[in-house]
């Protein structure tokens, strides 16, 4: 009875279609969920586990005590307080020149409409593409000459730049659609170019200023190629670089791997859950005209 | 983003021809002084002199550099391993682009149009959270997690094998027939989100009223997909896969967590080998030279799709 009253209401299709099918739909949409994060809880059961359980028991059962070595083995091993610090100071300062000079960019570019700036905007775009490979030698060679070999600010000074190339690509046309009036107004006012880029300029774009800072936050923070070439002592390396360092050791057990790769991916996680309004507006300002 | 440059650019383009605002360009150059200086030195300056060194014979450091002219080149074009490289680009480029954009494509859209109606956007956002997860782990963590998962004797995903009854696993990264194939689902698992974001943000843009025309009449949800959702957010679809394409090409971080290019190259991709070059076999020339030609690659692959995007925006135009 109930079945032929479903089948009825399927039939007559009311037009949310209310049937049994949204649920495979729905059943299909988690399988992918799960399928995505079963390696970060496979990585969470495992971080806290002993290698004797480990062996006994397998990936997939619930760790029996609170296994701590793995994760103090790794915090020692790596210095992991120093790591956090070059990750975070190294990011940090790159993400706030990096906006500064995406603005003096895009100001020049967007609100100037300096000659050629088509070609500029698609200068910066296209360095933002090159590989890192084809400018790391002549750069490694760079920062040797000028005493910076092994020194966090080559790295800073790098990705300042290669970051304000996106970051000057996005604002300038945020900026080229700028509206005149207020520009005008401002000039009329008798405030000079300096004062109107910080008084009337900066204000209005600062939220996209945001999102550009924390983007280029964490993709500094991720960077792996560049760190990897120019920082070559443990004091001056990121979080990244030390746990891919640290492969291949024979005290890489299954615990320590697991509560290093735990440890390492908070901080993105932590900074990523503050900032996800802001990123997702961010992630839309960047894809939609 | 690309879709930003055009309709901005042509308005000011008609402004500054009239005479009024000639030359008032001049001074805000000073603005631009400071990003143009260090743009030459961080990257004008190091491109040129990576193709200047691709000319030499140079074991890096304070060792001569001896003049070769263009045998780096030649010897490139003979090198086996050289194009084993780009040809698992073409790979990359099927785990980073292909497969990502189309689930990419359709998971947006059953979030989107299918299930965030029927359940609700909440249960559609924390799916697409949930996708999104694998994209801001740092690509050494997701590199050094899969590495231990994909471990031959002391990964989980081969203890569990085990525990179920196969009896020699396979040596996922380890063996070069399964290598590259894991290195594929690794970086599908790592981009799988990124479209999934994109897409959704786009489809808000999508009128709703176009969804609901289309309902009544009478199309069903693959008609819908088909006629409104793919052509509705094409400018988005080429930014995916412009950013993607680029990101395959120069895919670094991962190859040399899971496999170092190996084994017996069959995970080696141009980036990771101008890298051997430079820093473990100090063949400083010859890595430039791989450099140099991935560089073009990647310029004319860019242009090429650029160009595509301008085209397809102008035929909408026309279009209408």
């Amino acid at each position: 009875m109930a079945a032929t009253l479903a089948t009825v209401r399927a039939r007559t299709g009311d037009r949310h279609h209310r049937g049994a099918g949204r649920w495979f739909v729905l059943a299909g949409a988690v399988v992918v969920a799960l399928l995505v994060v079963a390696p970060l809880l496979v990585m969470l059961l495992n971080a806290f586990k002993s290698p004797d359980d480990y062996t006994q028991n397998g990936p997939l059962s619930l760790p029996t005590g609170l296994y701590l070595d793995g994760l103090v083995n790794f915090w020692q091993r790596t210095e992991f307080p120093v790591k956090l610090w070059n990750s975070f100071f190294i990011s940090a300062v790159v993400a706030v020149a990096a906006c500064v000079l995406s603005l003096l960019n895009a100001y020049a570019i967007g609100i100037g409409r300096i000659k050629g700036r088509m070609w500029v905007v698609l200068l910066f775009l296209l360095a933002n593409m090159l590989p890192q490979e084809a400018l790391i030698y002549p750069l490694f060679d760079m920062a040797r000459q000028v005493g910076l070999s092994n020194s966090q600010w080559s790295v800073i000074i790098i990705f300042t730049v290669i970051q304000s190339a996106f970051g000057t690509y996005l604002l300038a046309s945020v900026l080229g659609t700028f509206p005149p009036a207020l520009l005008e107004a401002a000039a009329l006012d008798g405030a000079g170019r300096w004062r109107i880029l910080w008084r009337v300029v900066f204000p209005i774009v600062r939220p996209t200023l945001m999102v550009l800072m924390i983007f280029f936050f964490i993709w500094t923070w991720n960077e792996f190629f560049i760190p990897l070439v120019m920082l070559t002592t443990g004091d001056t390396q990121t979080i990244p670089i030390a746990l891919a360092s640290l492969q291949g050791d024979r005290m890489m057990d299954a615990p320590t791997t697991n509560a290093g790769a735990l440890v390492s991916l908070v901080p993105a996680l932590v900074f990523f859950l503050i900032f996800q309004r802001t990123l997702t507006r961010g992630v839309t300002a960047g894809a939609v005209k | 983003m690309t879709a930003t440059l055009s309709p901005p650019a042509a308005a000011s383009r008609a402004r500054v021809r009239t005479p009024r605002r000639r030359g008032r360009s001049l001074p805000y150059l000073a603005y631009l002084l400071p990003g143009a200086v260090l743009f030459v030195l961080v990257i004008g300056y190091p491109l040129v002199t990576n193709v200047y060194i691709s000319l030499f014979s140079w074991r890096g450091g304070l060792a001569p550099l001896t003049w070769v002219g263009l045998d780096n080149y030649t010897e490139l074009w003979h090198d086996a391993a050289f194009w084993t490289s780009f040809q698992n680009s073409i790979a990359m480029i099927v785990a980073m682009v292909l497969v990502p954009t189309v689930v990419g494509l359709l998971l947006a859209a059953v979030l989107f149009d299918y299930l965030g109606r029927r359940f609700g956007t909440r249960v559609a956002s924390v799916l697409r959270a949930t996708y999104y997860l694998p994209q801001i782990l740092p690509v050494a963590v997701a590199g050094v997690l899969w590495n231990w998962i994909l471990n031959a004797q002391t990964g989980a995903l081969n203890e569990l094998l085990r525990a179920l009854g196969v009896a020699s696993p396979p040596n996922w990264l380890g063996d070069p027939s399964t290598a590259l194939p894991s290195v594929m689902l690794v970086l599908i698992w790592v981009q799988i989100g990124y479209p999934v974001v994109i897409f959704m943000a786009a489809l808000q843009r999508v009128d709703p009223e176009l969804y609901e025309a289309a309902e009544l009449d009478g199309a069903g949800w693959w008609r819908r997909f088909r006629a409104i959702t793919i052509p509705q957010i094409r400018p988005e679809t080429f930014v995916v896969t412009l950013t993607c394409t680029v990101a395959a090409l120069k895919v670094f971080g991962p190859i040399y967590v899971l496999t170092r290019g190996g084994p017996e190259s069959s995970t080696l991709v141009p980036s990771y080998y101008s890298y051997l070059n430079f820093f473990d076999k100090s063949r400083v020339g010859y890595g430039a030279a791989v450099a140099t030609v991935l560089t073009v690659v990647i310029v004319v692959v860019a242009v090429v799709i650029l160009a595509l995007q301008s085209r397809a925006e102008r035929a909408e135009e026309v279009g209408r």
